[in-house]
């Protein structure tokens, strides 16, 4: 068969999101690749420029569905490095207990995205219903089930429900019972790791070069890590693993983010304990004074990062967004080039793509 | 009283019916004329015009009765994946039967559809495909029969059904991959292009594996007629001492009727919808449609070779028997189906080709053996 391209997307099942992959293939070997961004592109960063510091936390929300507290957390946290805020240690635990379960709560909608990639259509439902777990949770905490809108600057939106935590901690119980059960299902299954091993090798030199981060780095081997790193927040009070692996393959990404699961219910348990009683939120100014404010996070799937320019006024001069996707999905020709067309399911869902944040 | 029978009679009493007709025209009319139409009642009178109206008539009975049972095997396959998959499976549309009749609400959804043919398909092929892949799919089903009395026979003589007719079916089953290529080509889309190519590359290696382990059958069975084989294992099923062949076959089969882990013709992860993507309205409702066809004539083809057929105890009619272990098989499929990933097509061709024919080829040395101890 001659060499033709293929375009996998917008519209196309492999693509979570609204993205295009042009593929070059030769019968079913793939040649080339050409990722295409844009086309979810709302305008967030410009849109941003007209509304008020606390306006802006909702769109932050909007910025990845899968994972929209880290987005919404990094932006208060951008806001309060320009504004020079104290945040009241109860708030700072809360939010790190809920930016970990959204953690696990995104890993598991890639894991069943993932699965469901494979074909393995038991896969997508289990974790799904695993992730209602923890979205109830979410709902009892902030009162939204996708679009949370709970941390604000100089603390978070409210205290922590009645017997919220008992409920966080028998959450996390069950969702070990339901880690072990998942590790034991897919890698118990030959064809899982027939389609995994050795696909999609993405080098130790490569990953850095191509500015890959999160856990498709830590997949290639690189122990990088913001929340080991550089620390924010109250991380370094935590006792937690930066899970990497050295294969570099589908598996080793697989692998880290259900050790990253891990490390995240340890987490949970740490920061429920050490949460001290107090205040959650200060009052914040409406204005910003002029200069510039930065922050960045670990998100789930990247390095996710905020640079904020404050003119005095109570609205942001510019706000630039570092996504880890748009990044990350740069990286797809170098990975894709070589293996098979079924292939690329398996390697574009191994990078966990979030569309909404990197086309902002 | 067989199949043959039964439709034999029903045509003789209709023929008869209709004879006072003509017979009274014969009378009534004078000359050459009243001649004319005692001649086509002696012609509907005669044996030969019976004997083949009698064959289409069972003809009909045996798809109706096997397209009835498609009905629930598309039913099982709903309620099934809900209760693997933590949901409850179609339930309002027939409540009281248990979603049964969401099929029916499904195909009268489809049928209102608009019919598209894309501006740049070979309307030839287009057309064609489906027609190809349905009507051998019905061939195959209409080939097996559920017991010695219930099939499409040639005479009166209960079990003489179509001579060959497990080469026939194993045949006509092996047409299906022509026609999805065929789609796939003439849709004028690349996915449906890929998918079609794929379906050519799991026809050629999994068709021998297949056919060399219904060979082992045949040759244990020393005929090619369903009710011979299944007389054969009257004392015991093949699949126990075939225990590999029926391993193999199940496998074949998968890849053959295109279950999930062998499903890369319409692997809707990478391939949108693989071949059936430019197939809409009520032509995808028979492409889905006859894939449960497929499914169902692999349960059969299964039971017919290695489990005995319709052999059971005889509290149970013998027609409920084969259609008791067609189920089982089918559910087996389904239980495949929705707990394993998909494979790729090159570890699918590899363990076709390294695997499985070496299999099947251990499989047949073994029938032989036994052939040649006079086991059987």
């Amino acid at each position: 068969m001659a060499e033709m391209w293929i375009n996998m997307g917008p519209q196309h099942p492999m693509t979570h999101g609204l993205w295009n992959l042009r593929i070059k293939v030769d019968g079913e070997t793939i040649v080339d690749a050409q990722p295409e961004v844009g086309y979810l592109h709302r305008g967030i960063e410009k849109l941003a420029e007209g509304k008020t510091y606390t306006q802006i936390i909702p769109i932050a929300d909007r910025l990845c569905y899968g994972s929209s507290m880290t987005w919404s957390h990094l932006y208060c946290l951008t806001v309060e490095n320009l504004m020079g805020l104290e945040v009241p240690e109860r708030a700072e635990y809360i939010r790190v207990m809920a930016i970990e379960m959204q953690r696990i709560a995104s890993h598991l909608m890639w894991l069943a995205a993932y699965a469901s990639d494979l074909g393995l259509a038991a896969g997508f439902t289990y974790t799904m219903r695993d992730r209602e777990v923890l979205i109830d949770l979410f709902q009892a905490l902030t009162g939204g089930r996708l679009t949370y809108n709970y941390p604000r600057i100089g603390g978070v939106a409210h205290d922590l429900p009645a017997n919220f935590e008992r409920d966080a901690l028998r959450a996390v119980d069950y969702m070990e019972t339901r880690l072990k059960q998942y590790e034991d299902m897919f890698e118990g299954s030959k064809i899982f790791m027939m389609r995994n091993v050795g696909i999609g090798i993405l080098k130790k030199g490569d990953a850095v070069n191509l500015g890959v981060t999160g856990p498709s780095l830590r997949a290639s081997g690189v122990s990088y890590d913001l929340r080991k790193d550089m620390p924010y927040s109250v991380y370094p009070e935590m006792d937690f693993a930066v899970a990497t692996h050295e294969d570099c393959d589908c598996y080793a990404r697989y692998r880290v983010r259900m050790d990253e699961m891990w490390e995240s219910c340890k987490i949970i348990r740490q920061s429920l304990k050490k949460m001290p009683k107090g205040k959650w939120r200060i009052v914040a100014p409406r204005t910003a004074p002029v200069g510039t404010g930065l922050g960045r996070v670990e998100d789930p799937r990247g390095e996710g990062m905020m640079y904020l320019v404050g003119d005095g006024t109570d609205r942001p001069y510019r706000l630039k967004i570092r996504s880890p996707i748009f990044v990350t999905v740069s990286a797809a020709p170098k990975i894709l080039v070589g293996y098979k067309l079924a292939d690329v399911v398996a390697i574009m869902g191994g990078l966990d793509m979030c569309i909404g944040e990197a086309d902002r | 009283m067989n199949l043959y029978e039964f439709s034999y009679g029903i045509i003789h009493w209709l023929v008869n019916l209709v004879n006072n007709l003509w017979y009274w025209l014969g009378d009534v009319l004078p000359g050459l004329l009243g001649d004319f139409f005692d001649a086509i009642g002696r012609f509907a009178a005669s044996h030969g015009h019976m004997a083949v109206m009698a064959m289409l008539v069972e003809s009909l009975i045996v798809i109706i009765v096997a397209l009835i049972n498609v009905l629930n095997f598309i039913w099982i396959f709903r309620k099934l994946s809900g209760r693997i998959f933590d949901f409850y499976g179609p339930y309002y549309v027939g409540y009281r039967i248990g979603g049964w009749l969401q099929n029916l609400a499904d195909g009268v959804k489809l049928l209102v559809k608009e019919i598209i043919v894309p501006m740049k398909a070979d309307k030839m092929g287009y057309l064609l495909a489906p027609v190809i892949y349905i009507g051998s799919s019905i061939l195959i089903v209409g080939i097996i029969p559920f017991s010695e009395n219930f099939g499409i026979s040639t005479t009166r003589e209960p079990g003489q059904y179509v001579p060959g007719a497990a080469l026939l079916a194993l045949a006509v089953f092996a047409i299906a991959p022509f026609s999805i290529l065929l789609a796939g080509w003439s849709s004028n889309n690349k996915y449906t292009l890929i998918g079609g190519m794929r379906s050519a590359a799991q026809m050629m290696s999994y068709e021998i594996p297949l056919l060399l382990t219904a060979v082992s059958v045949f040759l244990l069975a020393g005929s090619l007629s369903f009710v011979d084989i299944v007389d054969a294992q009257h004392d015991i099923w093949f699949g126990i001492p075939l225990l590999i062949g029926l391993v193999v076959f199940m496998v074949c089969l998968a890849a053959e009727v295109e279950i999930i882990p062998f499903d890369l013709p319409e692997a809707e992860a990478e391939l949108v919808e693989g071949w059936t993507t430019e197939y809409g309205g009520m032509r995808f409702g028979l492409f889905y449609f006859t894939t449960a066809i497929r499914a169902y004539a692999g349960g059969a083809l299964v039971t017919a070779f290695f489990l005995g057929g319709w052999q059971g105890p005889a509290i149970i009619p013998d027609e409920i028997w084969f259609l008791i272990k067609a189920y089982i098989v089918y559910v087996i499929f389904q239980w495949m189906t929705w707990s394993l990933p998909r494979v790729r097509v090159d570890q699918m061709l590899g363990v076709g080709w390294k695997r499985l024919l070496p299999l099947a080829v251990l499989n047949l040395l073994i029938a032989a053996a036994m052939k040649t101890l006079g086991w059987f």
